[in-house]
């Protein structure tokens, strides 16, 4: 995956001398998880600009430099440190092109990864899709396969629109098939298309990010240990939702389950459980079923993350409760 | 003291302070009989430090400024009726009404915007200045901000990173001596603005804010600075506004005689008294300046008064960019909007809330405004002229104060 991200990145710059990429320990240092790596060597300093520790003044001055022309890829170490830039994120990027009627675009990219499992505690395990998801003017990526990551960042840097590009540190070694896109820079992936990661009639399971490997996993359990056939969705964005193949699915199998990472309370779960019932009610045969991380703040202790964190078997469950609690 | 500069550009100085002027008194009338709405801040007696930078910037360069800018896009160039009208949230608004008095933005003339988040336009200044370096343009940014923004975090934030990256910006502090009420001294450790960034490598220094000539020399000197040497300045200019911090301000932080002692350094006034004593103008130019604004004021109001509402299925106009060169389109996705989802549904699901929000809002229309002391909102209210309701219940700080 980081390879993939990487390889959007330079193609990107090396197609237009717009893009450039900021952020804190982004150039020499190669990223703090490694994602920049060598682009430093190939564009230089005046492309690759390691920041000072100012999460909001760096989202601000991304902001600024697209507004003025540019198409800023701007890293934030992690998620948890978006929170310091929310004020540039919501109430200037997202703003802007609507406040101004269309007279500025942001086209900015803000890369940040998240999640939970590395035994970072409270402050550095964040989900924060929910978050960014509710927020008008933006467009919220987040990709759970090297394909889509590369296809989707490449996506964003072209977009006119400000991009919360939203990456999971557990995902960064994650390996798999990526088209090849240098050679014409043509794209394959738009915003707003969801992938059928395997076909099912029984239950369709949605998941994003890291637990869009989960979902998949706990499909192959049902499949195997229980005669359950699951169709499992990524998502892939979440502004703009592909509505569309999600609700196709649920005609079909009329059970749902949403599987995410974050807290549960205005959720990415609670939201599309919402939308999923307002608008396929009459296909529903049980409660959309959700699973979620625990409603606390990511604990240290291996043992209690762990248990906070949503695994196959609680995805087994939920696709089991909704067969069972079927009408 | 600066050297008078020619004729004409005594005439123009003189002209754009005298049109600023007119045109916020007249937007305080305008809210008072409730055709604009919000809040609104005005920047009378802030003329001379507005007029005076804008005069030494080239076209290419950015302006970038705060909530109270509607003097800024006029003198930037902005047409008064357009400024207006956005007062008045119509479609011929600046914004097309999306923006209203704290939102001020003309790309044309490259009035970057006015910003309603204290500080919040520092960084992107930095942005602004990073794109020309980058694109090796010449163009240098201005970003004005007042004197409670000096304490954010954007502001340390962003001076370091402009001295840092050596951009082409200027910082000019308006300090109007309060940041809303609180003075100066109470709400800045270091009182002596201009030396805030010293620590980053960013020298300063203070000049007279209500001087025109004086601040036009400042400025195009950290101008300069900026262009040719990629050096940041920061400039405190001292200036002070005659009305509340907004439209709705009660003004209990300050005396009367403060604000007299003032207005007698009108920066209009002085400027003009100065060029017809040196005989650089006539009081009849004086004069036909003043005609000038007048009219211009009134066609504005005119103007606004007969542009259009926004129709109600602009309401979702302009939140993406749809027809980028990039692929995405949010209605691309989804021919058939889903109720609740989200901009792909549009115009008629929101049509429908916006009809009953309109008829709403018609009601309401009667031409009052909220009363802050008696709703207890420090930042509604009403103007000074009708406060015999307010002195009835002045905070406890005022009294004190009266009483020492």
């Amino acid at each position: 995956m980081r390879e993939a991200l990487r390889d959007a990145m330079a193609e990107e710059m090396r197609r237009d001398e717009a893009v450039l990429v900021m952020g804190e320990d982004v150039a020499v240092f190669q990223g703090a998880f490694k994602v920049t790596e060598g682009l430093l060597d190939e564009f230089g300093e005046r492309r690759v600009r390691d920041t000072p520790i100012s999460e909001n003044t760096i989202v601000g001055a991304g902001i600024g430099a697209a507004m003025g022309g540019l198409r800023p890829i701007v890293e934030l170490m992690t998620v948890n440190f978006s929170l310091l830039a929310l004020d540039q994120i919501i109430n200037h990027a997202a703003a802007i092109p609507y406040m101004f009627n269309g007279q500025a675009r942001v086209p900015m990219v803000v890369r940040m990864p998240g999640g939970g499992g590395h035994q970072l505690g409270p402050t550095h395990s964040h989900s924060l899709e929910a978050l960014f998801l509710q927020v008008p003017g933006l467009l919220v990526a987040c990709p759970s396969t090297p394909a889509d990551g590369k296809a989707l960042l490449k996506a964003a840097i072209r977009d006119d629109n400000p991009v919360i590009f939203i990456e999971h540190e557990s995902l960064y070694g994650a390996r798999g098939e990526v088209p090849d896109t240098a050679e014409d820079g043509s794209l394959a992936l738009r915003f707003g298309e969801a992938a059928v990661r395997r076909e099912g009639g029984d239950v369709t399971i949605v998941g994003i990010l890291k637990m869009a490997h989960i979902a998949e996993d706990a499909a192959r359990v049902l499949a195997d240990e229980h005669k359950v056939e699951a169709e499992v969705i990524d998502p892939r964005t979440l502004r703009p939702l592909d509505l569309d193949t999600i609700l196709e699915s649920v005609r079909k199998t009329n059970r749902a389950v949403i599987v995410e990472e974050g807290w549960p309370h205005g959720g990415v779960g609670a939201n599309l459980a919402t939308l999923i019932t307002e608008q396929a009610f009459d296909h529903l045969d049980a409660p959309v079923q959700r699973v979620t991380g625990a409603d606390v703040h990511m604990p240290y202790s291996r043992r209690l993350e762990q248990a906070a964190m949503p695994h196959e078997e609680h995805v087994v469950k939920a696709a089991l409760a909704a067969l069972e609690g079927s009408i | 003291m600066a050297v008078l500069p020619d004729a004409a550009t005594c005439y123009e100085l003189l002209a754009r302070m005298a049109l600023i002027r007119r045109f916020e008194e007249e937007a305080g009338r305008q809210y008072q009989r409730a055709k604009a709405g919000g809040f609104l801040h005005l920047a009378i007696g802030e003329e001379a430090t507005i007029v005076g930078t804008t005069s030494v910037m080239r076209d290419e360069d950015y302006l970038i400024g705060t909530y109270r800018t509607h003097g800024h896009a006029i003198a930037r160039g902005t047409d008064p009726k357009r400024v207006m009208a956005e007062l008045f949230g119509r479609v011929d608004g600046t914004s097309g009404g999306r923006g209203g008095s704290m939102h001020i933005f003309d790309g044309e003339r490259r009035f970057m915007g006015g910003y309603g988040i204290v500080g919040g336009n520092l960084p992107i200044a930095a942005g602004l200045a990073l794109s020309a370096d980058y694109k090796g343009e010449d163009a240098v940014t201005v970003c004005m901000f007042g004197d409670g923004a000096s304490n954010t975090g954007n502001f340390g934030e962003t001076m370091n990173l402009a001295a840092l990256w050596s951009l082409p910006v200027l910082f000019l502090v308006e300090n109007n001596l309060y940041g809303m009420g609180t003075a100066v001294e109470r709400h800045s450790a270091q009182t002596d603005l201009s030396k805030k960034a010293e620590g980053y490598g960013i020298s300063g220094h203070r000049i007279d804010g209500m001087d025109v000539l004086a601040v036009r020399e400042s400025v195009a000197e950290g101008i300069r600075l900026a262009r040719e040497e990629r050096r940041p300045t920061l400039i405190e200019a001292f200036t002070y506004r005659y009305r509340g911090h907004s439209a709705a301000d009660p003004e209990v932080y300050r005396e009367r005689e403060e604000v007299e002692e003032w207005q007698e350094k009108d920066p209009i006034e002085s400027f003009a008294r100065r060029c017809v004593e040196a005989g650089v103008l006539g009081e009849r130019e004086v004069q036909e300046v003043r005609d000038k604004a007048d009219a211009a004021v009134v066609a504005a109001v005119e103007f606004a008064d007969a542009s259009d509402e926004p129709p109600l299925d602009t309401l979702y106009e302009n939140l993406y960019v749809l027809d980028s060169d990039a692929w995405y389109a949010v209605d691309e996705r989804s021919p058939e909007p889903h109720r609740g989802e989200h901009e792909g549904e549009m115009p008629d699901a929101a049509r429908e809330l916006a009809e009953a929000g309109a008829a709403y809002a018609a009601q309401q229309d009667d031409g009052s405004r909220p009363n802050p002391a008696v709703d207890g909102d420090a930042e509604l209210g009403v103007e000074p002229e009708v406060s015999e309701e307010v002195e009835d219940i002045v905070p406890p700080a005022q009294q004190r104060r009266g009483e020492s």
